[in-house]
């Protein structure tokens, strides 16, 4: 469902249990192409992420800081190990940023909402990374947690059990 | 809790949108009556005001036993998500002012519940929008009326009272070709009986006072948003957001865009909310949808068949007998009945048929005669003297009334009662 990826990607590049995974086991999240203004759609991402509790690492080479987190110009000047690196950049950028993903040894790479690059998909999936694609790693999050539940998302959580809606 | 299944209908209908909560096991939907939530912080609370996190601020705009009967009612019509609202006529309201702008203008049939057309024609004349109503009959009368200003189409599943079935794919192909959004109320059929968004209507509209409630109790109405209309050039989605610091709705929440621009504004700020105790009527009367449905058609197919071979009727407007213009129509996109609801055409006693109506209606035992639709027991309502009985005959016929129309909404009593009740009301007034 509202995704311009067939069946058979959906089921490689927008896994739910991949997603649950990559939002359960990661702490740190790089975040490529991240802007300071406040109405832009990675900025909600950013500032919902470290609400959160993840740690944030801003990736934008023309500014300092972003969100009280210091910017780093490309991934592979980011001093410490990353988990995830969340992309915001055009899709024709999007085989570089996995190439620099591999290369800093980050477990996962997630191309949010709209962003479709198959080549950048299938490198990363070769490599051992999980990936997630045109998806956003705030919604999926506010899927699975049920905040999205309050606001209505057909959230297609079906259970019984007496849980606790989290992730 | 899994997402790997796909669970039927009838599974969605008990469980969709309702996890049993860690804290109480409450098996039920419990009533969340509050007016207000503690934040967890003053940071926490401003997020959610930015919507920069999703939450619970203030019932107006959400609530848990709300969210419940708008996910469920989501997952039975296969959307994205919905948005509930206190009335069908607000669910009309709260999409259209989300998707138009004042200069606007949209098409729509003119088969359509009175409530719905007087609104279109007269209240969005004073916000400045423009409807024009087409016979929905011929799809060159859509494609006729379609300007470069209009924004949306707009149709019912089965037309009332003419029991017309919508052109799905004729129309929707048009609102593609013309990248509009083809917007359908869905309450006459219920998501059981049809589900637009599979045939290419991109939002779905409620009275869930109808047969999602399904016992008359409840005013309430949903909107079910698809979320696979590209909202990217639409003017009224995708400009910046003024309140919300020039936020772009669909650049933001993507394929959300639509619902949480319809929440976090127009449903913010027009104030038609469902109480979370209608949302709780709403899900406990989805739990039983099928079963109620599959009686609803099945009954009205018997008391139909009952009122074409009697010698009082002239005529009956049901798209599930055959010789209703749209009966294959009906058969292709409502397979397991078409409805409820259909009109029938009395024969006038002394060439007077709203007298003939009238006392007609006075004589029925069993029906009640109440200006609604969709419950659990049978209702009937003769328009002529009742909700159009301040208009002339010419006037009527201009409504597309007939003076001898009486609609009914056939409920799950037992068949041969309502077949008593309707022979023993023909008898009174032959004498």
């Amino acid at each position: 469902m509202n995704t311009r990826l067939s069946a058979e990607e959906r089921s490689k590049f927008q896994n739910s249990e991949t997603i649950r995974k990559i939002l359960n086991k990661s702490k740190t999240i790089a975040i490529v192409g991240l802007s300071d203004k406040r109405e832009r759609a990675s900025n909600f991402v950013g500032s919902y992420l470290k609400s959160e509790g993840y740690t944030i690492i801003p990736v934008n080479p023309l500014k300092q800081e972003i969100l009280g987190e210091k910017c780093y110009p490309d991934l592979a000047s980011i001093p410490v190990a990353v988990d995830v690196v969340d992309i915001f950049r055009r899709p024709d950028e999007c085989v570089n940023i996995v190439k620099e993903a591999i290369a800093i040894k980050a477990k996962a790479v997630v191309m949010q909402l709209g962003i479709v690059n198959r080549d950048a998909a299938e490198l990363a999936q070769a490599n051992g990374l999980m990936v997630i694609m045109d998806r956003c790693l705030k919604m999926e999050h506010g899927r699975y947690n049920g905040n999205l539940h309050w606001a209505g998302m057909n959230t297609e959580i079906i259970t019984a059990k007496k849980v606790s809606r989290f992730i | 809790m899994s997402d790997k299944r796909k669970f039927g209908f009838e599974t969605r209908m008990l469980h969709a949108g309702h996890i049993p909560d860690s804290y109480s096991g409450a098996r039920a939907v419990p009533i969340y009556q509050t007016a207000g939530y503690v934040f967890d912080s003053p940071e926490y609370a401003a997020s959610l005001f930015e919507l920069k996190q999703y939450g619970n601020i203030y019932s107006r705009i959400s609530n848990p036993t709300t969210a419940v009967f708008e996910e469920r009612v989501a997952s039975l019509e296969g959307g994205t998500g919905a948005l509930a609202t206190a009335s069908g006529q607000a669910a009309q309201m709260i999409c259209m002012m989300t998707l138009l702008n004042p200069g606007d203008e949209f098409v729509a049939s003119s088969h359509l519940y009175g409530g719905t057309y007087t609104q279109f024609e007269h209240t969005f004349k004073k916000l400045g929008v423009k409807v024009h109503f087409v016979d929905p009959m011929d799809i060159k009368n859509w494609e006729k009326a379609i300007t470069p200003k209009t924004r949306l189409l707009y149709g019912e599943t089965i037309g009332n009272p003419q029991g017309s079935v919508f052109d799905f794919e004729g129309v929707s192909a048009l609102a593609k070709a013309n990248s509009i959004p083809l917007v359908i109320d869905n309450t006459l059929a219920s998501p059981y009986l049809c589900r637009p968004l599979e045939w290419g209507a991109d939002i779905v509209l409620h009275s869930a006072t109808k047969f999602l409630n399904g016992h008359g109790t409840s005013i309430a109405g949903v909107i079910i948003d698809s979320g696979k209309f590209d909202f990217s050039n639409y003017p009224a989605i995708s400009s910046p957001s003024i309140p919300y610091h020039n936020l772009n709705f669909f650049e933001t929440f993507g394929h959300y865009g639509f619902l949480m621009k319809a929440r976090c504004e127009t449903l913010r700020d027009v104030g038609a909310t469902i109480s979370p105790f209608d949302s709780f009527l709403l899900v406990t009367g989805m739990e039983t949808l099928s079963v109620r449905m599959e009686r609803h058609v099945s009954n009205a197919l018997t008391i139909s068949k009952f009122l074409k071979s009697h010698p009082m009727v002239d005529w009956v407007n049901f798209s599930g007998l055959p010789d209703h213009p749209h009966y294959e129509r009906a058969q292709r996109y409502l397979p397991k009945g078409a409805g409820s609801v259909f009109a029938f055409g009395l024969k006038a006693i002394n060439n007077n048929p709203r007298e003939t109506g009238k006392k007609f209606l006075e004589n029925l035992e069993l029906f009640s005669h109440v200006a609604n639709l969709g419950d659990c027991k049978s209702l009937v309502i003769h328009p002529a003297s009742t909700t159009h009985q301040q208009l002339s005959d010419e006037e009527l016929k201009r409504a597309n009334i007939k003076p001898e129309l009486i609609r009914l909404s056939i409920g799950l009593e037992t068949t041969d009662d309502l077949i008593w009740d309707l022979e023993q009301a023909f008898h009174a007034i032959s004498q």
